[in-house]
C-alpha cells in the first residue's frame, strides 16, 4: 500500500515496543539476531522506496538497544546500510529510538507519535500509517518478528513459507511459554499445533505435579483458555473464537494455585494504569472494573457484581478508541465465561478457592504435622508465631500479616503450614 | 550543565528527540531536576508544559530524586503467578515505603515494572543493574540487608 502512495518521502518502522507482560520473543530476536531485522527492513525499504527507517525499542530492554546499535554499525561498515547499498542505488539509514515505559506505544499510531517526540497517544484510523504516518508521510510499520521473517521468505519463497501452518494462518509462530511450567522459554512451532502439545510435549507440563488450570494468551488484550479447550489448534481464528487472541504470542500457564479473579484484576489493573486517558470509555471503564474486582478479591463483593462487570466490559469493548481499550475487557470476559464459579465463591462465600486473595485466606499450622523445629517462628517478621521447640506452633491471626514466609520456610518433611479460606477471623 | 549541553548537541537540538534527551539526562542526573528541564525548554524552544507532559506520561521518567539503590520489582504475568505480589508486599513492609517512594535515609527507591522479559527467572527483582532471579518472599530480607551495608 505504501509503495503506491505518492510522494518521495516514505518511512519504514519496526515496532519493538514489546509491552505484553510475559512475552519476550522480540527481545530475544533483537538481542540474538538483530541482523535479520535489519535485513528485513532493508528489503522493505527497497520495496516501498523509503530512505529512512526507525526501530523503536522499549526502555526495559537496554541490552537489545546496545546490540542493535552494534549490528547497525557493522551493517554500515559492510555497505549494507547507508549510501548506494550494494550498488543498487538504494540509500537507506536506520535510527534506533528508545521508548520510555508506556505500554500504549505498542499501538502503531501512538508509537509514531512517540518517535516524533510527542506523548504516545493513539489517534483515530483511518488514515492508516500507510497513507499518513510519521510526520504525515506514508509509513510502513511492522513488528520485529514480522521483519525477521522477511529475509527467509524472500530467500526460500512464499510457497515454502505458506506450506507451513494452517489454511488461514501461515508459517510458524514464536510463543513465549512462561508461568507455572517446567520448561520456561521461547518455542517456535507451526501454526495449528494444539495447546496440549505445546504445554505438555514441549513445555514438560506443570511443576510439582500440580493440576493445569488455564493458559493466558495474547497478553492484557487476550483471554484465559481453560482446560476443556486443551486440544484447541492454535491459529489466529480459533484463539479469537475462544475469546482470546494470538497477540504477540505470550502464553502464561496457570495451575490450581492461580486465582482467576485475581488474574482478571491483575490485567484490568494493568490496562487501567497504561490507558493513555484520551477516550473516556477506556479511561473510566477500566477504572470502574478495577474498583469492582478489587472489591470482590477483598471479600466485599456484592450480588449483581458479575452482571455489572459484564456490562462494563461490553461497553468498554464497543466504544473505546484504540486496540488497548477495545481488547482490555477480554481477560475479564473469558474468566467470567469459563470460571464464573470462582467469582461466585469470592462474592457469596467470601472464599478464594485457589488460596491467593490475601483478605480471604488465613495461614494456620497443622498441629499433627508440626515438628516444632522453630524455623517459621524465627523467620516470621511480625512475631506472630509462638510455640516451644519440638512442640506444635501456633499462628496469632491478629498479628499475622499474611506475608507467606512461614509456608515457604517450613521444611518439606513437615509441610505443616497451610492456607485456608475463608479466613479464620 | 556542560553534560546537558553535550546531550542536546548529540541530538542536534531537535525537539523531536526530546524522549531520547530526557532518557540520557535521567541517566546522568538519576532523575529530571526542575532547573534542568527549564534549561532544556529554553534551549530547544519547547514549552515547559510539553516537556512536563512527556515526563509525566512515560513511566521511565522521575521528577523526584531517587535513592542510592533502585529496587525494581517485575510485575509481569509470569512473575505475578509465581508470587511477585507477595515479594512486593514484603519489600514495602521491610523498607517501610510504598512502591514509587524513596526511604527517608535516601538509600532505597522502590518501583515496579510491567515486564523485563526475563520470565524464566520469575519472580525477579532488579537492584540497580543486578538481576536477582527466583526472588521468593523469604529471600527479600536477606536481599535488602546485602545492600544496606554499602
Amino acid at each position: 500500500m505504501c509503495r503506491t502512495e505518492p510522494g518521495r518521502t516514505k518511512y519504514i518502522v519496526c515496532n519493538g515496543d514489546e509491552g505484553d507482560p510475559g512475552a519476550f520473543m522480540d527481545r530475544s530476536v533483537l538481542e540474538a539476531d538483530p541482523h535479520s531485522v535489519i535485513e528485513g527492513l532493508v528489503i522493505g525499504a527497497k520495496a516501498i522506496g523509503a530512505h529512512q527507517g526507525f526501530v523503536y525499542v522499549r526502555s526495559e530492554y537496554p541490552l537489545a538497544v546496545k546490540r542493535l546499535k552494534i549490528a547497525l554499525k557493522q551493517s554500515e561498515e559492510y555497505g549494507l546500510l547507508g549510501h548506494n547499498i550494494l550498488d543498487t542505488g538504494l540509500n537507506f539509514n536506520i535510527d534506533v529510538v528508545q521508548g520510555a515505559g508506556a505500554f500504549v506505544c505498542g499501538e502503531e499510531t501512538a508509537l509514531l507519535a512517540s518517535i516524533e517526540g510527542r506523548v504516545g497517544r493513539p489517534r483515530q484510523r483511518p488514515p492508516y500509517p500507510s497513507e499518513k504516518g510519521l510526520w504525515g508521510k506514508p509509513t510502513n510499520i511492522n513488528n520485529v518478528e514480522t521483519w525477521a521473517n522477511v529475509p527467509m521468505i524472500i530467500l526460500r519463497g512464499a510457497k515454502w513459507f505458506s506450506s507451513i501452518g494452517t489454511k488461514t494462518s501461515k508459517g510458524t509462530k514464536i510463543f513465549s511459554l512462561v508461568g507455572k511450567i517446567n520448561n520456561t522459554g521461547l518455542v517456535e512451532v507451526p501454526m495449528g499445533i494444539s495447546m496440549r502439545e505445546i504445554i505438555y510435549d514441549i513445555g514438560g507440563g506443570i511443576p510439582k505435579g500440580k493440576e493445569f488450570k488455564a493458559v493466558q494468551t495474547g497478553g492484557p488484550s487476550g483471554g484465559c483458555i481453560p482446560k476443556s479447550l486443551l486440544e484447541l489448534p492454535i491459529d489466529y481464528e480459533s484463539l479469537t473464537k475462544a475469546g482470546s487472541m494470538m497477540g504477540s504470542g505470550g502464553m502464561i500457564v496457570m495451575d490450581e494455585e492461580t486465582c482467576m479473579v485475581d488474574v482478571a484484576r491483575y490485567f484490568i489493573n494493568f490496562t487501567q494504569e497504561e490507558s493513555c486517558g484520551k477516550c473516556p470509555p477506556c479511561r473510566m471503564g477500566t477504572k470502574h472494573m478495577v474498583y469492582v474486582l478489587d472489591r470482590i478479591t477483598q471479600g466485599e463483593g456484592k450480588d449483581g457484581d458479575i452482571k455489572l462487570l459484564h456490562n462494563l466490559a461490553e461497553n468498554v469493548k464497543l466504544s473505546s478508541l484504540c486496540g488497548l481499550g477495545q481488547t482490555a475487557p477480554n481477560p475479564v470476559l473469558t474468566t467470567l465465561k469459563y470460571f464464573q464459579r470462582e467469582y461466585e465463591a469470592h462474592i457469596k462465600e467470601k472464599r478464594c478457592p485457589a488460596l491467593v486473595c490475601k483478605n480471604l485466606i488465613s495461614y494456620t499450622i497443622d498441629a499433627e504435622l508440626c515438628g516444632g523445629c522453630t524455623i517459621c517462628a524465627k523467620n516470621c517478621p511480625s512475631d506472630a508465631i509462638s510455640g516451644e521447640p519440638k512442640k506444635a506452633h501456633t499462628i496469632d491471626q491478629v498479628k499475622c500479616t499474611k506475608c507467606g514466609i512461614c509456608i515457604s520456610v517450613c521444611p518439606p518433611k513437615f509441610n505443616a503450614v497451610k492456607k485456608v479460606s475463608p479466613t479464620l477471623i | 550543565m556542560k553534560k546537558i549541553d553535550k546531550v542536546l548537541k548529540k541530538y542536534d537540538y531537535k525537539s523531536s528527540r526530546i524522549i531520547q534527551i530526557l532518557n540520557e539526562i535521567q541517566e546522568i542526573q538519576n532523575y529530571l531536576p526542575k532547573h534542568v528541564l527549564e534549561y532544556v525548554s529554553r534551549q530547544l524552544k519547547l514549552p515547559l508544559s510539553s516537556i512536563y507532559s512527556i515526563a509525566t506520561f512515560y513511566s521511565a521518567f522521575s521528577l523526584k530524586p531517587r535513592g542510592k539503590h533502585l529496587v525494581t520489582v517485575c510485575m509481569g504475568t509470569a512473575c505475578h503467578v509465581r508470587g511477585a505480589p507477595a515479594v512486593l508486599n514484603r519489600l514495602e513492609e521491610k523498607l517501610k515505603i510504598k512502591s514509587g517512594d524513596t526511604t527517608v535515609d535516601n538509600r532505597f527507591t522502590l518501583k515496579t515494572v510491567n515486564c523485563l522479559g526475563a520470565c524464566a527467572l520469575a519472580p525477579i527483582v532488579v537492584v540497580d543493574d543486578e538481576y536477582h532471579g527466583q526472588t521468593t518472599v523469604n529471600k527479600v530480607d536477606q536481599l535488602v540487608q546485602n545492600y544496606e551495608k554499602d
